[in-house]
């Protein structure tokens, strides 16, 4: 038995959760698919004293069409988003993320809400969140409130939740017809945590790029948004658009980190060109990205 | 410190036991229930050797705490041959294409298998060869595994 003692909650009920989170004031952990958390405890690098399993709380789990956006509850699993026709037909681009989250088998318990909470700075949700311009439901025993993904990642690791507040759902708004949106990544393993992803929501409408969303992950402490580049391509025809102009913008916007798997030279140099191809490819531009 | 009286339906055969909250699914099958075969490798998910079914999906048991299983029907490698010893197809596929060396990785990659064919429908074999990347294998070079994992998705 590796995890250090703790007190196991499971509550059947939201509103418990909520009263055991306030009482655990800052020493209690919640688990959700526990795909991260677990592993956590049993290198003890998490040792709460008390883990309020959520699992067993209904309401948090599913996904639902709410008037023009797609409601999908903290602890549906990442299999479940990745299987979701409606998910697939009205936010392609967190279907098409999810294949890169993780594995078949921590797919099958991981939750989405799990991997918007932890923030890992490599990880695809809190990128593809911010790209797509979702909002995340938030709970405490005193209240709810909304809050844009932009604004909730703060740093690595480091959300914008009180120690008293838990994710409940995310909120991903439908983007015009005629949408199109990619997610791409460089990872030395298939199902390994990205050096360098993209994520790039483009909405297009008689040949020009009427709104265009580009966020990094791996690139920066929190997910990263190219505003410049998204400045640049914005209003473009697609026959005018300089690819390399954008990428070149939208890779000046990010931070990147040395580590043991890459440097920041190499993660810039990689994110600029995946931007090319993958934007290029994205938009039909094919020739103009080789 | 919290224990849990809990009950899994392991291989079709209810366990109960009294466990703390912080022992996994994968020691409880191997201490509680018994089932040895369920081989814990790394214990923080990266290997995949300790992959159980629970539920019908293929789950890593390491990171998942018995007391959460409580309720649920998982299925370990003992469960899957016949009452005669009469092989099932993942195990057949297996061993006839030579996917297996010491066999300390091949419960975890069985599982996955068998979680994946026995679907409705069956996976694919680019989706067995994607969710086989969820495990490691020290021995064989994979190559045994992918045939296997081929034969597999040909006979669906």
């Amino acid at each position: 038995m590796k995890p250090a003692p703790f007190d196991y909650l499971a509550p059947a009920t939201l509103d418990e959760a909520l009263a055991a989170l306030a009482r655990g004031a800052g020493d209690a952990v919640v688990l959700a698919g526990g795909q991260t958390l677990v592993p956590l405890l049993a290198l003890r690098m998490s040792t709460p004293s008390v883990l309020i399993d959520i699992n067993r709380i209904p309401e948090l789990a599913g996904i639902s069409r709410e008037g023009a956006a797609t409601r999908i509850g903290a602890t549906t699993r990442q299999a479940a988003v990745l299987a979701d026709p409606a998910v697939a037909g009205h936010t392609p681009g967190l279907t098409q993320a999810t294949r890169f989250v993780g594995h078949h088998q921590t797919r099958n318990r991981g939750t989405i809400g799990g991997s918007i909470c932890l923030a890992d700075p490599a990880a695809e949700y809190p990128a593809t969140a911010v790209a797509l311009g979702a909002e995340i439901e938030v709970r405490s025993a005193s209240g709810a409130r909304r809050i844009a993904a932009e604004d909730f990642f703060l740093g690595a690791y480091t959300t914008a939740l009180e120690p008293d507040e838990m994710v409940t759902a995310l909120r991903f708004p439908d983007w015009p017809a005629g949408t199109v949106t990619l997610v791409r990544e460089v990872a030395p393993r298939p199902g390994d945590f990205a050096l360098v992803g993209l994520v790039g929501a483009f909405a297009l409408e008689a040949g020009k790029v009427q709104r265009a969303s580009i966020a990094w992950f791996g690139m920066g402490g929190a997910p990263v948004k190219s505003r410049k580049a998204e400045a640049a391509m914005a209003g473009r025809s697609l026959g005018e658009l300089d690819l390399q102009e954008a990428a070149q913008l939208a890779v000046s916007e990010t931070d990147p980190f040395d580590d043991i798997h890459a440097t920041a030279a190499y993660r810039r140099t990689v994110g600029a060109r995946i931007f090319r191809k993958a934007v290029g490819e994205t938009l039909g531009l094919q020739r103009a990205a080789a | 410190m919290s224990e849990h009286k809990i009950t899994v339906t392991v291989n079709g055969e209810p366990v109960s036991a009294l466990v703390e909250g912080r022992r996994t699914l994968g020691d409880f099958l191997r201490i509680d229930a018994g089932r040895t075969g369920v081989h814990l490798g790394c214990e923080h998910g990266v290997c995949g050797a300790c992959t159980v079914i629970v539920d019908g999906a293929a789950v890593r048991s390491c990171l998942m705490l018995a007391v959460q299983a409580d309720g649920a029907a998982v299925t370990t490698v003992e469960g899957l041959a016949g009452e005669e010893g009469d092989l099932h197809p993942v195990q057949q596929a297996m061993r006839d294409e030579h996917g297996l060396q010491c066999g300390f990785c091949t419960p975890g990659v069985v599982m996955t298998l068998a979680a994946l064919t026995s679907a409705d429908p069956p996976a694919s074999e680019e989706a067995l060869r994607e969710a086989l990347s969820g495990h490691l294998c020290r021995c064989t070079g994979y190559q045994g595994i992918l045939r296997a994992a081929r034969r597999l998705a040909a006979v669906k």
